[in-house]
This record gives C-alpha cells, sequence and structure tokens, in this order.
C-alpha cells in the first residue's frame, strides 16, 4: 500500500462521506490486524448462503451422480452395486461410443467453423464501423444468442425440411435433386444438426473477434507490410497471436456447447433417425428418465463432465499463457 | 488500417452475407406464420393474403398470457436472489479475502464447466424427495446453484480489482462491513451488477433442460420449455406453429432491443471472462 493510494481514495465516495481522520499507511496496518481474525472468519457470512445453495442442489447431486454411477437401480426399486459395470459399458458399447463421437462431429460445426468464418470476416473487417451501419450489424448478429436455442430448432428444422427454404433454393438453381429432408436423412442429419450450431455461435465468435482485433496496433500491420509480408503472411504473423486469447474465449464456449448440446438436437431430431444425431446429453436424458437406467446415465453424465474438462483446459492452457 | 479497398469490400461482402443468414430463418417462419391456416407453407413466399390472425389463433393456442406470467414468476425467483448472494459471496472472497476462500472458490470453479446434464438426474429425484416436482421451486431453487459459480466468479473478479483503501478508509470512519457493502461497494459494483443481471435474466428465460425435466405443466415453465411443449403439441400444423414460436420469441426479442448496448457488452464481456 503506498500512501499516494491512501490518497486517492480518499476522494472516493468513502471520504466524501464525512471527513476522515488523515490516515497515514503506518495506522491502518494494525488497525486492520486488530480487527482481522474474527472478523475474517465473519466474513463467511458473507459467502455462506451462496456456498450453501451450491452445495445443496450442485455439489449434493454431483455426488450422487457419481454414487449412481456405480450402481444398477431404476428410480424406484433398490439398488445394486455394479462397480464399474455402466463405464465399461459406456466405454465398449458401440451406440453409446457412436453418440459419444456424435458430440466430436458437432466440434466441427460449432466450434471451427465459427472460429474460422468469424477470423476470416475479422481479418477483412477490422472494425466495425461505430456508425449505424455498425449497430445494426452488431445487433442482428447477436440475435441467435438471445433467442432460446428451442426457437433456433424450430425455425431450423422448418429451413431444412422438404419444404423449407433450402430445397427451395436448391430447386430454384436447379439443383432440386440434391433437395431432401435434411434432418430426416441418415447421411445429412448430424450436419444439418451442425450448421445449427453453426448458426447460433457465429455472431457470436465474429463480433469477439472483430471486437479483439480492433485492438491490435495497426502499427504492427504497417510493419508487417514494410517488411513485404503479403496479406496471409500478415495473418499468421499478426492477427493469429495476438487474437489468442479471444479465439480461446470462442473455443472454450463453443466446444462446451458441442459437447453439451441438448436443446437443438432434442427439438429438431430427438436424436435419429436412428442414433445418428443422438448426443451424450440427450442420451443422458433419455437412458434416466425414459429407460429407467440411471445408473448408465449417471455414468456417462460422468464421463461427459470429464470429457469437457479434458477438452476446455488444454484449450485454457494454451491460450491463456501470456497472460497470467 | 492500410486495407486495400478489394480486400474492405471482400470484407463488408462477408458481414453483409453473415447478417442475411443470421436473419433468414426468421424472416422464413414469418412467411410461414403469415399463410392460411392449413396449407402447406413453402419455403420463403409471402402470402398474397397475409393471414396476422394466426398469430392471435397462436396466442390462445400456445395460452400466452399464462406463459409470460409462469416465465416472469420463475425470473423474479431466480434473478434477484442469485444477483445477490453471488455479489455477496463475490465481496467474501475478493474483497474481506476470508480464511479458507481459495477452497472455496475452487469448489466453485468446479462448477464452471459443469454440463446441466451431468446433474439433472439427481436433482430430479432430490426435488421428489422435496415434493417439488411440478412446481416452479424445482427449476428456481437448483438454477440460482447453478449460476453461482459463474456469478461468484464474475463478482469477485470484480471484488479484486477494487483497491482495499476505499474500505479501510471507510472503516476508519467506523463503518461496519455490512454499511460498507452496501454504501460503498455496491454502488461501485453497479455495472458488474447489471451485466450480471441481464446474462442471467436470459439464461433463465431460454432455460430449457431443467423445465421439461422437472415441471410437465408447460404453464407453469419457463418460455423455452413451453415452446418445447408447444412444438410437441401443434407440430404438425407449421403455419401455427410458426406463429407460436415468433410470439414466444417476441418478449426476449422486446427487451434485447431496448436493453441491446448493454446485452451486447455483457454477453462479450460473460463470454471473454467465463
Amino acid at each position: 500500500m503506498t500512501p499516494a493510494a491512501v490518497g486517492s481514495a480518499r476522494t472516493g465516495p468513502a471520504a466524501t462521506s464525512s471527513s476522515a481522520p488523515p490516515n497515514r499507511p503506518s495506522s491502518v496496518r494494525p488497525h486492520r490486524r486488530r480487527w482481522g481474525r474474527t472478523a475474517r472468519w465473519a466474513g463467511w457470512l458473507w459467502v455462506l448462503p451462496a456456498m450453501i445453495m451450491y452445495a445443496v442442489f450442485v455439489l449434493r447431486p454431483l455426488a450422487l451422480t457419481v454414487q449412481y454411477s456405480f450402481y444398477d437401480w431404476n428410480g424406484i426399486g433398490v439398488a445394486r452395486w455394479a462397480g464399474l459395470d455402466n463405464y465399461l459399458t459406456v466405454f465398449t458399447d458401440s451406440d453409446l461410443l457412436k453418440i459419444i463421437s456424435n458430440a466430436f462431429v458437432l466440434i466441427i460445426f460449432f466450434s471451427l467453423i465459427p472460429v474460422a468464418l468469424g477470423l476470416l470476416v475479422a481479418s477483412l473487417v477490422r472494425r466495425i464501423t461505430a456508425g449505424p451501419f455498425g449497430t445494426v450489424v452488431r445487433t442482428i448478429l447477436f440475435l441467435p444468442q438471445v433467442i432460446p436455442l428451442v426457437a433456433a430448432g424450430i425455425a431450423w428444422s422448418w429451413l431444412l425440411s422438404s419444404n423449407g427454404l433450402v430445397n427451395q433454393a436448391l430447386r430454384a438453381v436447379g439443383l432440386g435433386g440434391l433437395a431432401r429432408a435434411w434432418l430426416g436423412d441418415f447421411d445429412t442429419a448430424l450436419p444439418s444438426v451442425g450448421v445449427i450450431g453453426a448458426w447460433v455461435l457465429l455472431g457470436l465468435c465474429t463480433i469477439l473477434l472483430v471486437t479483439g482485433m480492433s485492438k491490435i496496433d495497426p502499427a504492427l500491420y504497417e510493419a508487417a507490410r514494410i517488411d513485404g509480408a503479403g496479406p496471409v503472411r500478415e495473418f499468421f504473423a499478426v492477427t493469429l497471436p495476438s487474437l489468442r486469447n479471444e479465439i480461446g474465449v470462442c473455443l472454450t464456449v463453443t466446444v462446451i456447447a458441442a459437447l453439451a448440446s441438448f436443446d437443438i438436437v432434442y427439438i429438431s431430431t430427438s436424436g435419429g433417425p436412428g442414433l445418428q444425431t443422438t448426443v451424450p446429453g440427450l442420451e443422458i436424458y433419455r437412458l434416466a428418465f425414459s429407460q429407467r437406467q440411471v445408473g448408465l446415465a449417471s455414468a456417462l453424465a460422468v464421463v461427459l463432465m470429464l470429457l469437457v474438462l479434458a477438452c476446455v483446459l488444454p484449450i485454457q492452457r494454451l491460450t491463456r499463457e501470456g497472460k497470467e | 488500417m492500410n486495407l486495400s479497398r478489394s480486400e474492405r469490400l471482400t470484407g463488408r461482402v462477408f458481414l453483409i452475407a453473415l447478417v442475411l443468414v443470421t436473419l433468414l430463418p426468421f424472416v422464413s417462419m414469418l412467411s410461414a406464420a403469415l399463410q392460411p391456416r392449413g396449407t402447406v407453407p413453402t419455403g420463403l413466399a409471402w402470402p398474397s393474403d397475409p393471414q396476422w390472425g394466426n398469430f392471435v389463433d397462436a396466442f390462445t393456442a400456445a395460452n400466452m398470457a399464462a406463459l409470460l406470467r409462469s416465465s416472469l414468476l420463475i425470473v423474479v425467483g431466480v434473478v434477484p436472489v442469485s444477483v445477490v448472494i453471488a455479489t455477496m459471496a463475490g465481496f467474501g472472497l475478493g474483497h474481506l479475502r476470508v480464511p479458507g476462500g481459495r477452497f472455496a472458490f475452487g469448489l466453485l470453479l468446479l462448477g464452471l464447466t459443469l454440463p446441466f446434464e451431468a446433474v439433472i438426474t439427481p436433482i430430479y429425484y432430490q426435488m421428489r424427495d422435496f415434493g417439488l416436482l411440478n412446481t416452479r421451486w424445482a427449476i428456481i431453487l437448483p438454477l440460482i446453484a447453478l449460476y453461482m459459480p459463474f456469478g461468484v466468479f464474475w463478482m469477485r473478479a470484480h471484488f479484486s480489482n477494487v483497491p482495499t483503501e476505499l474500505s479501510e478508509a471507510a472503516r476508519m470512519d467506523g463503518s461496519s462491513t455490512w454499511q460498507l457493502f452496501w454504501r460503498i461497494q455496491v454502488p461501485l459494483a453497479r455495472p458488474a451488477i447489471a451485466s450480471l443481471t441481464i446474462l442471467l435474466f436470459l439464461w433463465t428465460w431460454n432455460q430449457f433442460l431443467l423445465a421439461i425435466v422437472l415441471v410437465d405443466d408447460a404453464t407453469k415453465r419457463t418460455m423455452a420449455g413451453a415452446l418445447g411443449a408447444f412444438q410437441g403439441q401443434w407440430g404438425t400444423d407449421l403455419v401455427l406453429l410458426c406463429a407460436g414460436s415468433l410470439l414466444i420469441l417476441t418478449p426476449t426479442l422486446i427487451v434485447f432491443l431496448i436493453f441491446q448496448r448493454q446485452f451486447i457488452k455483457a454477453l462479450l464481456q460473460g463470454s471473454l471472462k467465463g
């Protein structure tokens, strides 16, 4: 603590409320320490309401999920100890493995496409103008973030249906042969669900990246130009490293959205046709509440949670290094 | 900025294309919603005789008045409590630096990436044991708790940056911690609190999983949950489904357009910190 800091603090609301005695740093410290012990424990009263809620409605259920995962239980009768059987099923059952791999396919659409397109737009636009054009663009690109995912699912189910806009457009340009019920077709269902996710997340990623872009010092680009760098080298030498933090944020948010997806899939395909679009979130819901296999659902839930961590932690580590 | 003209133009074109793609689903839904009932609409075709009455039908069919009331009740139950207790905890952990605070914060961080699906099953049985299934409490209580990791993280980040000298000066004046919190810290934290409020409102309004698992009666759900039920009921009547979906979207859109500046700021900051 420096005297200057104390001085500046006195200009704040604290000092204006009444005339504080002149406080030198040396007089503050012991006071604080005397106030210390009991008062610092009393500080827990501030933290407690949040922690109690969290313990009762998150930590306890989390512990129970782990506990259930070791049992065979239909939710009503007596639970039977199953050891690691449920986990064994998760990692060997071909259906469940397919379901988990579906979630990873969705990462391509939910994460890679929005980030790649966002980077492209960001490096070309560099900053969205401050004027009305910029405001309108920003507002519109944020719309998918504001509406419920369920609504996005309904809207896109309609666009991708047999009579929907996508097929109408294909027929209009003479590609009617490609027209189909995109969400009902075995080959196109999962990518179609992916497109819905890409639509939801594209605007957010673009705005985040363009905002990050506008903070880059233009001098860096001038220096690169003087060194004779073309647009491509400029992108890799200046843009990409400078946006590391923003890219990390986009990837974190979108990877979680892909792995833990539920709403969009539930509404647009309910996991079909077959298991083509079933994702872990949906399967947990189905196992727990329709098929009454609570143990297996819980094991899948634990695996899903660990998968999210296993994907997000490296992203955070790689992209935050410079900052902390 | 020494972008060449052609590059800048390409950028603009991409941006406008992005805007159009973003808007298309809404426009397509509107065009379907205005077709005469009972017809099979195609993609995008402006109806010769727009049936605005479909929205009235959808309003009745979806029981919109009840849905709005239910969503509002849930938001009122969740958001103020969450914001207050998250702010208090953020203050305790970030500013008072309580002993063992690092441990508590570590526990909370654990929940930051937690998919709701991972805890939904035990929450269901817990709510059943509490006798709260099919009441709005079944959505309200777990949601408050599930927001704590982000809420506390957010508010702690704010309070860690407030210079301690400020509170020391207040303490010299003889303020209690309670006064310090309400008179000095909370007013200073207003921007952070406003952003948190906006985000929690949005997430609550749009919450789907908890609503469909814990509450059967659509009129006791959140908007998103009710929309799910509406689709189940009217899924085959595309005209009415589109009209109903647009109606259910409208309140959020209105709130968004009014507070768009704050919304965008909150969403950007929210994802940057989260």
